[in-house]
């Protein structure tokens, strides 16, 4: 048994762009280009970015939805980049996703009782109905819900409600890795708190190993042990939570913190507003793709394409310049 | 209506049907001034601002009660509540203007963006159509399009997410309206575009002493931009005031939840300190709680007190709002 | 939670029942041509299984004696044709014939169009580029030439023609539930199901294909409507249903040269035709109503 319950090495995840002129070759989106972290067991990495920058294709890609144009993926010392779906059936099980959107990932036409208890047919089709009702309500306890829950339709649940049978959902064959892909996005502040809550209880309980995309930095600072930062398909800092919110070292990261909104009226604001939008990914800029939006962006930066190199103990990042001093954002004072 | 308000809502309430969407709510806004409208989903905030403007169904599907009163550049003051079909349409736009969430849907697909802010402006100003493009370059540049002549001629689906919304505020501000109705208009931005826009917005606001009401979820964005405050819940105003009020010394209960359940990571300690969620949900409206619509989820929750009588608007401060039956004991508990 | 009785509380009064539960049916049943049509064809489908036996005359049986007599006059309720075979029972035969004709090809043409929908939808790449297209070639050809083609090579019979119409009414089918199951392939629960390691049959069958039942039905009593009026015209062109196996369709034929001297001979099954034709159309358009939940809130 390894240390790392997940070792992701160099993954790449290209997909056809649009194609170039009628009888044109397709353009190649690169969504994920080269992206290795570790994941050790009971940890909750999140990775942090914003839309277009791949995260998600990551989280998919990692749990093998998605089939990788390269790299590898190492899952408790097995390598998943090059099975097929029979290959993978005995380890989905063991790896679970959880979705942003609690109206679209349940099925409207099933009952709580055969969504949630779905993995436990596919994985244990031994079990009986009655054994099989008798853990779907033992899950659903567990996330907060009634086991007379079991009988409804998913439209009869609030937001709140749909994203724990999500959970319920994911953790019914307890799983040692959860990928939970902006869990807490859709819903409403105060249920944001009961679910996010309730993923931090749940970890303790279970002992999961999370990997937690999302663009909310205070969910992420809240929740994290350690953050990857990732923009236009690569990681470009990665250290532990503390570190990273306290002292950013890449300039994509000062920024994303210095935008983040702080909900204290008298919070000092320093804010570095990046210009313009992120370039498409199917034509990044040359060297560092930051650079294009960056303020500390030299000539170098556009011809070497900076790699991620460890600056302090476990405390990443790709930029050429090691002469900044970024400041952290204050976090407003908790009421 | 005093002589400094842009708008001043009067015992306003909105309901499709047997349904009660939002129910008795009165607030003024000034020149210059940003009134941020906070809630959850099911609040009532989207159809308040949506009711102000009669942009919500019309009459057998929607009643609309109680009085929204605007004062336009001229001075006059117009009842939007009565106003008809005709007027609404020359007053909106020219006098109040509204952005979205989604700025496509709002954009029309099919013609470039020069066109449609020109096209606003040909029809409030009576502009040439040269004139017309010649300002809605102008515009375009002012909202922070860069090469902003080059693209009059994009359409909605060529631009990003961020720059349709500046488009739209372009839009919305073709005829300096003085009043802006923002509906949620950074939610499905990512961060750093969210912040160019919120930039954005104050920049304009300050050149254009236009008022804005501004409906969001998000406590962060209220902090950042508001000057006041008014906190929705089931289809009533709970809470309202000036923005430091409401941030350290909230009154109403389910405001002290909303403002502990947002995550504020702090790395002074070893571990975050833990957070307080409000527990249960929003109520059916359909089958209101008896009393106060907060009870069910309230840790100050008096039996027989606070299920029994919905509780009035209280005055704490002359500024200072509160609709909780027990606002002294909270205030004197914290 | 109890509420102090002096005071009424204002949520009380707004505790209003919420109608939930089968919206569906309670929306078919509000729409009213619907709804008739329903009783309709429910009433000609009874009649034609149960009426016949009871009748005094069989549709067979040859009256020398009552040749061409007129509706509502002797005997024979709605007359007599040139044998003096008694309409009524000639009719009532007829509707097994064309009811199950109508029945038994949209059933095949879902089958077909199903599995093809659901392969080409679910897999998509080259094998579902090229069965859309095949279905797009078949679609075409206009189906009642494509029918009459074909029927002119082969030995009429009733399976023969269920057959060939089913053979002609799939595509509409095939095409739609493709459409359907693209969609809802991509939408998260897919996804999840997926994830769980589930494996494809049993994501096409338990978790799309339910989602698409109401379009599916729809179609599917759309097409029973499609099938009959497909039989009459074939078996009014001679092509079809042979006597003396009564079909609406050839009933029609047979009247063609009395239609002056004996009328009734093709009305009465030119009405059948109507009615149940049209009782279909409106039970589809009914049930699209009814099964669309975005008409919930009516």
């Amino acid at each position: 048994m390894s240390d790392f319950l997940l070792s992701v090495r160099d993954l790449k995840k290209y997909f056809p762009g649009p194609r170039q002129g009628i009888f044109g070759k397709h353009a190649t989106l690169k969504a994920v280009d080269g992206v290795s972290f570790d994941l050790a067991r009971g940890e909750v990495l999140s990775l942090v970015g914003e839309s277009g920058s791949g995260k998600s294709t990551v989280g998919r890609t990692v749990l093998r939805l998605d089939k990788p144009t390269g790299g590898s993926i190492r899952f408790d010392g097995q390598e998943l980049a090059g099975l097929d779906d029979r290959g993978l059936r005995p380890f989905r099980r063991r790896m679970q996703l959880v979705f942003q959107d609690p109206y679209s990932s349940l099925n409207p036409k099933m009952r709580v009782e055969d969504i949630v208890g779905a993995p436990l047919e596919i994985h244990e089709p031994s079990l009986s109905r009655d054994a099989r009702r008798q853990k779907v309500e033992e899950i659903l306890g567990l996330v907060g819900l009634l086991p007379s829950h079991a009988e409804r339709y998913p439209h009869q649940f609030s937001g709140g409600q749909r994203q724990r049978l999500g959970i319920a959902r994911a953790l019914i064959t307890h799983p040692e890795l959860v990928v939970a892909d902006e869990p807490v996005s859709a819903l409403d502040v105060s249920v944001q708190a009961q679910v996010v809550t309730l993923m931090l209880a749940l970890r303790r309980q279970l002992g999961l190993t999370i990997l937690f995309i999302s663009h909310d930095l205070a969910v992420v600072g809240y929740l994290s042990d350690r953050v990857a930062v990732m923009y236009l398909g690569r990681l470009v800092e990665l250290a532990p939570t503390r570190a990273l919110f306290t002292s950013p070292r890449h300039p994509y990261t000062e920024a994303l913190l210095s935008a983040m909104p702080v909900p204290d009226p008298d919070a000092p604001r320093r804010r570095i507003t990046l210009a313009g939008d992120m370039p498409s990914p199917l034509d990044p800029p040359s060297g560092c793709a930051f650079r294009s939006r960056c303020g500390y962006a030299q000539p170098a930066c556009a011809v070497t394409r900076p790699e991620l190199r460890e600056m302090a103990p476990g405390h990443f990042k790709a930029c050429l310049r090691d002469d900044l001093a970024l400041v952290a954002p204050s976090m407003g004072a908790a009421a | 209506m005093e002589a400094d308000t842009v708008l001043e809502v009067r015992n306003f309430s909105v309901s499709f049907g047997i349904l009660p969407a939002v129910r008795d709510v009165s607030f003024s806004l000034k020149p210059g001034e940003t009134l941020a409208l906070v809630g959850e989903s099911g609040s009532g905030k989207s159809v308040t601002s949506l009711g102000i403007l009669k942009l919500t169904p019309p009459a057998p599907f929607c009643r609309i009660e109680g009085q929204a009163l605007l004062r336009t550049r001229k001075g006059d003051v117009v009842d939007l509540v009565t106003a008809s079909a005709d007027a609404m349409r020359g007053l909106r736009g020219r006098e109040a203007a509204m952005i979205f969430q989604e700025p496509m849907t709002s954009l029309n697909p099919v013609h470039p963006v020069g066109a449609q802010v020109g096209e606003a402006l040909r029809f409030h100003q009576g502009l040439s159509k040269r004139a017309a493009l010649a300002q809605a370059a102008e515009l375009l540049d002012l909202v922070g399009i860069p090469d902003a002549r080059r693209r009059l001629g994009a359409f909605p689906h060529e631009l990003s997410g961020g720059m349709r919304q500046r488009v739209m505020i372009a839009l919305a501000l073709a005829c300096e309206p003085v009043l802006l109705i923002a509906d949620e208009p950074t939610t499905a931005l990512d961060v750093t575009i969210q912040a160019q826009i919120l930039e954005l917005l104050q920049r304009l606001q300050q050149r254009t002493k236009m008022g804005v009401l501004f409906i969001t979820h998000n406590l962060g964005v209220v902090a950042e931009i508001a000057d006041r405050v008014m906190v929705m819940y089931a289809g009533r105003v709970v809470e309202q005031a000036p923005v430091r009020r409401l941030f350290h010394a909230p009154l109403m209960p389910y405001t002290r939840g909303l403002l502990r359940s947002v995550p504020r990571p702090d790395f002074s300690g070893a571990e975050q300190p833990p957070l307080e969620a409000i527990p249960g949900s929003v109520p059916d409206p359909l089958a209101p709680p008896p009393g106060c619509s907060f009870s069910p989820r309230c840790g100050h929750f008096a039996p027989g007190l606070c299920d029994s009588v919905s509780p009035p608007l209280s005055v704490a401060e002359p500024d200072h709002l509160v609709r909780c039956a027990r606002w002294a004991d909270v205030a004197g508990a914290a | 939670m109890s509420t102090t009785a002096s005071t009424p509380p204002a949520g009380a009064a707004a505790q209003v029942i919420r109608p939930r539960g089968p919206g569906a049916f309670r929306r078919f049943s509000r729409h009213r041509l619907a709804a008739l049509s329903l009783v309709l064809i429910l009433s000609l489908t009874l009649a034609c299984i149960i009426v016949p036996p009871l009748l005094p005359f069989s549709d067979t049986e040859i009256d020398i004696m009552q040749r061409f007599a007129s509706p509502f006059t002797g005997p024979h309720l709605l007359g007599t044709d040139p044998l003096g075979r008694d309409t009524l029972a000639r009719l009532l035969m007829a509707g097994r014939i064309s009811l199950s004709v109508g029945f038994s090809a949209m059933a095949i043409s879902m089958v077909i169009g199903i599995a093809v929908g659901l392969y080409a939808g679910f897999y998509g790449g080259r094998i579902g580029a090229i069965l859309m297209r095949f279905v797009d070639a078949m679609l075409c050809f206009p189906s009642i030439f494509l029918l009459l083609a074909i029927s002119a090579f082969l030995q009429p019979s009733v399976g023969s023609i269920i057959m060939l119409i089913a053979a002609t009414s799939w595509m509409e089918v095939a095409r739609l539930v493709e459409a359907q199951i693209r969609a809802l392939r991509a939408r998260d629960f897919a996804v999840a199901a997926r994830a769980i390691g589930a494996s494809d049959r049993r994501v096409m069958f338990r978790e799309l294909l339910p989602n698409a039942v109401a379009p599916i039905v729809v179609a599917a009593t759309l097409n029973v409507a499609h099938a009959i009026l497909a039989e009459s015209y074939i078996s009014f062109l001679g092509y079809g249903i042979q006597p003396p196996t009564p079909s609406w369709g050839n009933m029609l034929e047979n009247a063609q040269s009395y239609l002056t001297s004996a009328p009734w001979l093709a009305i009465i099954p030119g009405a059948a035709i109507t009615l149940a034709v049209t009782g279909f159309n409106f039970i589809g358009d009914g049930l699209r109503d009814a099964l669309d939940p975005r008409q919930e809130a009516r």
